[in-house]
């Protein structure tokens, strides 16, 4: 990195620092830092659209209550189509994880906020609580059947033992691909973000190129910021229809 | 000479974890292309196969991004 006066700077990750908000300098367990405050700016934001929203309950939706009941429908609809009917019981989980990780995404591009789902902490313990509940939902749902699932029937049984082997290392890679996915999507796209926008600074009558770029690069990252809230969503949909029906 | 072989090898390594990335592009751009050939020949049975694309997608991605945190490991922790 070039880090000569006025030469080009590039920081791209000083974006990501855990701050305490309150003075002193050690993160604490209990410390309040930007991440706390962003994450319950999340809560609220949720709050705010889904109880405002249905407050009115007209029946001719206003402008809010249509949003929420454009998300309510959308989510619901995944549940029953991914992962069956009988998974629906388990839907007001899935819409609180897809409403935390949309807004999450989305407050984190508004320029010096903190994306806190760009933090594998954040995202791991989110694909977790997905994979620890999954697996004793489906030991509950299923008994040691659950245990079925590793064990291929519709291969010969010559490579099942193989099969079974791969299935198992797979399940337990589960919640690392699925909070690494969310992270490291959210930690790109920022990243480059950033990378551009230091180019602004030393191009003189050139910056609007990167300018131009950083907004082009923006409206990709408002896609994406949508794109990997649904992933992630429709994924603990794929997980909870192997505990619900195992033999699929 | 100033740094070390280490830190050298570092970056050469973050660098070659690009490749990931470009392969990650192969792998989704695949998928995509394959999706919109047969929703192409049968546009009616498109709409119910979007959760399954994106799905294929996020499999396909999910390889790419493990470069990608290879490479920042490599950058930043290493």
């Amino acid at each position: 990195m070039a880090d000569t006066n006025g030469g080009l700077q590039v920081k791209p990750m000083e974006q990501f620092i855990v701050e305490p908000l309150f003075g002193g300098d050690t993160v604490g367990l209990f410390t309040i830092t930007n991440v706390t405050l962003w994450m319950a700016l999340t809560v609220l934001a949720v709050s705010a659209i889904l109880v405002l929203g249905s407050r009115g309950r007209a029946l001719v939706p206003s402008r809010g209550q249509s949003v929420a009941e454009l998300l309510y429908s959308f989510i619901y609809k995944m549940v029953e189509d991914v992962a069956g009917r009988e998974a629906v019981r388990y839907f007001p989980y899935i819409m609180t994880l897809f409403m935390f990780v949309l807004f999450s995404n989305l407050l984190g591009l508004i320029p010096w906020s903190f994306a806190t789902t760009s933090h594998f902490a954040v995202t791991l313990v989110l694909a977790m609580a997905v994979f620890l509940s999954v697996t004793v939902l489906g030991f509950v749902l299923n008994g040691p059947g659950f245990l079925k699932m590793f064990w291929v029937t519709s291969a010969p049984l010559a490579i099942r033992p193989v099969l079974a082997v791969i299935e198992v290392v797979s399940y337990f890679v589960r919640p690392l691909s699925h909070s690494i996915r969310l992270a490291g999507a959210m930690t790109a796209g920022h990243a480059v973000v950033k990378v551009f926008a230091a180019f602004a600074g030393v191009l003189g009558v050139f910056s609007f190129l990167p300018i131009l770029a950083v907004t082009a690069m923006y409206g990709l990252e408002l896609l994406v910021a949508v794109i990997q809230a649904y992933v992630f969503t429709i994924l603990t949909c794929v997980y909870l229809r192997d505990a619900v029906h195992p033999h699929h | 000479m100033e740094g070390d072989i280490v830190q050298m090898g570092a970056y050469i390594g973050a660098g070659l974890a690009c490749f990931g990335m470009g392969m990650a592009a192969l792998g989704v751009g695949n998928v995509a292309g394959n999706f919109l050939a047969g929703a192409l020949r049968n546009p009616s049975a498109a709409a119910g196969q979007t959760a399954t694309l994106f799905i294929g997608i996020a499999f396909a991605e999910a390889l790419g991004i493990f470069s990608f945190l290879v490479a920042l490991l490599l950058m930043f922790a290493v």
